[in-house]
């Protein structure tokens, strides 16, 4: 094992190539550029033995990974913001064609006006394409989760894309130390996917014809009993990985003083990592803080929310919004509580565009909460 | 080749959905008879998403992924790369597309592959009309032509898309029609045997949408070239050959029928001449083949 001082873009290339994937497409925008980059790079060296195809759109990027997929290899790729809403209709089709891709998305504020900042309603909008969703809150976590979402998206009975979130610039331009384990640790972690269908000339399938409804209703039901199952799935590998490499970053929640907390922030990514110093600053004037950082949206942890709600009320930060509603997690967490608990939960939208989010923003959030001066729903920044 | 000597190979097995006297149905088996077995086949959204019948049955005896309407070119980079991480240079990947998958739709994802050197063979069963979705304009909708949303007649002229696909330089670029299947199995043969991007454009005419009875498929495929409607052409290399009919209309052995020929046979154009000529826009359409011709000639070095 050695540590490689990187940005997020960069550690997630390394982790990337040593995947050894025999396919990356993709297609350059900021905040994503450096991804690509890096992999470019390997492909030079010689450090990535993959074809890596230098695609003219995203939607052609997102196209070209679903047919190298549909060959039976290992495929990866990357992109942000309006390359990710580019490519849409290719986000269903990978996942109804469960094909394990795995993509890194870097959060980033959708336009107009143009703005290349942190926001996560470029991947929120991609809630529904069937897609496993993660969000990660550092470099490591970075790189632990583009091994893992290999291991869960290519694993048989969920045979699913994966995108791993994290937000622009605070991780993807930002240089954090990282442990890389040794290639053969990996290869043997990730050994070489074995599809459940592919395109072979031996054996010759028509793959996506035209369906009726009573099939459809099942490839629908099939994909759901997936995300079902990748729910302890993702529990195994998280466990897995902390035997083998001694890291952890949560399962699918990463919890942190939670046991006799009164109050939980729920959030993700990046103000996530800065919840655990506003928790710890809280505590030391006495306020009984937890954190619970949703690390995977999608399969959605309903059963943790549920338990985590016995003992506190909840507080979520979203750096999204759903126009006409209010924060995606917090109406997330909101359905996975009716009918099992009637804890209390308070919603901010904060961040959005971009605008920095410290851990004294959250203190300020959160003691506003606990003197009672929040309603339901509040815009941190904008009350003032 | 004459007919008769095509292999009596067969991947276009029972059970296709297609209409009868269908030109892509006649094409594929073209196409499947060059190839054979060891192809991969890319099909975004077109008639042969039907042709190919539904789930859980298949017509086509090779592997094919459907994919979306504009993304044929780029999910066949994506297959081609693949293989090419598994050293199978033995397998041919066809992207098999309409007209309105390869000229407007799909058009970046198929300039995009050709730029970047997908070794793919792309085949544009070129029916002029959006067929699949029940006959509105393409790009490659003739001008006059009636389909549902251009009910009067298309006022615009049609694209060349071999124009613009010869622009990329690519090493093999062939027109063909439908009217002569040994054509378009040579071009196909041949399309194989190179390495890099191939583009075959197939003239499909279709019974239903062109207004024609179901019987003379090869019959339009063949007047749509003696008119000179069409052209017969291959590219190797960015050096032009003409080649049957129209290397004789060309080369000014043989004069073109009178367009008229073949337009006055297609409902798509009965407005055109009934209830009275419509001698304005039939001298266009004359004037237009001719500017063509003149174009091609001058491609080949002969003037006038």
């Amino acid at each position: 094992m050695k540590v490689m001082i990187d940005t997020g873009n960069y550690i997630a290339a390394k982790a990337a190539i040593m995947a050894k994937p025999n396919v990356v497409a993709a297609y350059p925008i900021t905040p994503q550029t450096t991804l690509v980059e890096g992999i470019a790079k390997y492909k030079e060296t010689g450090e990535f033995k993959g074809e890596y195809i230098c695609v003219e759109s995203e939607h052609s990027a997102m196209s070209a990974c679903i047919g190298a997929s549909a060959t039976g290899v290992r495929v990866f790729t990357g992109t942000s913001s309006h390359g990710l809403l580019l490519m849409h209709e290719m986000l269903h089709w990978a996942a109804l064609s469960r094909l394990p891709i795995v993509m890194c998305n870097i959060n980033r504020v959708v336009g107009p006006g143009w703005n290349i900042w942190a926001d996560e309603n470029d991947s929120i909008a991609q809630r529904d394409t069937g897609w496993i969703q993660f969000y990660v809150s550092s470099n490591q976590e970075i790189f632990d989760t583009v091994i893992q979402a290999f291991k869960i998206a290519e694993h048989e009975k969920i045979s699913l894309p994966i995108m791993i979130n994290y937000n622009a610039f605070i991780l993807s331009h930002t240089s954090m130390p990282v442990y890389i384990p040794e290639q053969e640790e990996i290869d043997e972690f990730i050994p070489k996917r074995k599809p459940t269908w592919k395109l072979d000339v031996d054996n010759p399938i028509t793959f996506g014809n035209i369906i009726l409804p009573d099939a459809y209703i099942e490839v629908r039901r099939d994909m759901q009993r997936a995300q079902d199952y990748a729910r302890n799935y993702i529990k195994k590998v998280a466990e897995e990985w902390r035997e083998k490499f001694g890291r952890y970053h949560g399962d699918l929640i990463d919890r942190y003083r939670c046991d006799d907390a009164e109050y939980i922030i729920l959030t993700m990514g990046a103000i996530g990592a800065e919840s655990r110093i506003a928790v710890d600053n809280l505590r030391e004037d006495g306020l009984k803080i937890g954190l619970a950082r949703v690390r995977v949206f999608r399969p959605f942890p309903k059963e943790d929310i549920v338990e985590l709600s016995k003992k506190a009320d909840f507080i979520v930060i979203d750096r999204n919004i759903s126009v006409g509603m209010g924060g995606a997690l917090s109406a997330e967490v909101k359905s996975a509580l009716y009918g099992n608990s009637d804890t209390k939960v308070y919603s901010y939208i904060a961040g959005l565009g971009g605008k920095d989010v410290t851990f004294k923003d959250i203190e300020k959030m959160i003691r506003k909460v606990v003197d009672g001066k929040v309603k339901t729903l509040e815009w941190y920044s904008l009350e003032e | 080749m004459a007919i008769k000597d095509l292999p009596l190979e067969e991947h276009y097995i029972p059970g296709s959905a297609a209409c009868p006297g269908c030109p892509a149905s006649m094409a594929l088996r073209m196409v499947f008879k060059a190839i054979g077995k060891k192809m991969i086949m890319v099909v975004p959204a077109c008639c042969t998403s039907v042709i190919e019948s539904l789930h859980p049955y298949t017509s086509f005896d090779i592997p094919l992924l459907n994919i979306a309407f504009e993304a044929a070119a780029a999910a066949s980079s994506g297959v081609a790369a693949a293989l090419e991480t598994m050293g199978r240079d033995d397998i041919t990947v066809v992207a098999w597309a309409g007209d309105g998958g390869t000229y407007d739709i799909g058009l970046q994802a198929l300039s995009g592959a050709f730029e970047r050197g997908t070794n793919f063979i792309y085949i544009c069963y070129n029916n002029q009309i959006y067929s699949n979705t029940g006959i509105q304009r393409s790009g490659a909708t003739p001008y006059a032509a009636w389909t549902t949303t251009t009910v009067g007649g298309k006022t615009e002229f049609r694209k060349e898309m071999g124009e613009i696909v010869q622009a990329h330089h690519i090493p093999y670029v062939a027109q063909t029609s439908i009217g002569y299947p040994e054509d378009v199995y040579r071009k196909v043969k041949k399309a194989k045997e190179i390495k890099g991007p191939k583009y075959i454009e197939i003239l499909a005419p279709c019974p239903p949408g062109w207004r024609f009875d179901m019987s003379k498929t090869a019959e339009m495929g063949k007047l749509a070239v003696e008119t000179g409607a069409w052209a017969l052409y291959e590219v190797e290399n960015d050096k032009i050959t003409f080649n049957g009919k129209s290397k004789l209309i060309l080369e000014g052995k043989m004069k073109r029928k009178p367009v008229e020929d073949w337009l006055k046979l297609q409902g798509r154009f009965r407005h055109l001449f009934v209830p009275e000529r419509d001698e304005k826009r039939l001298k266009e359409i004359e004037d237009h083949i001719d500017m063509l011709w003149r174009r091609y000639r001058s491609w080949v070095g002969i003037e006038k």
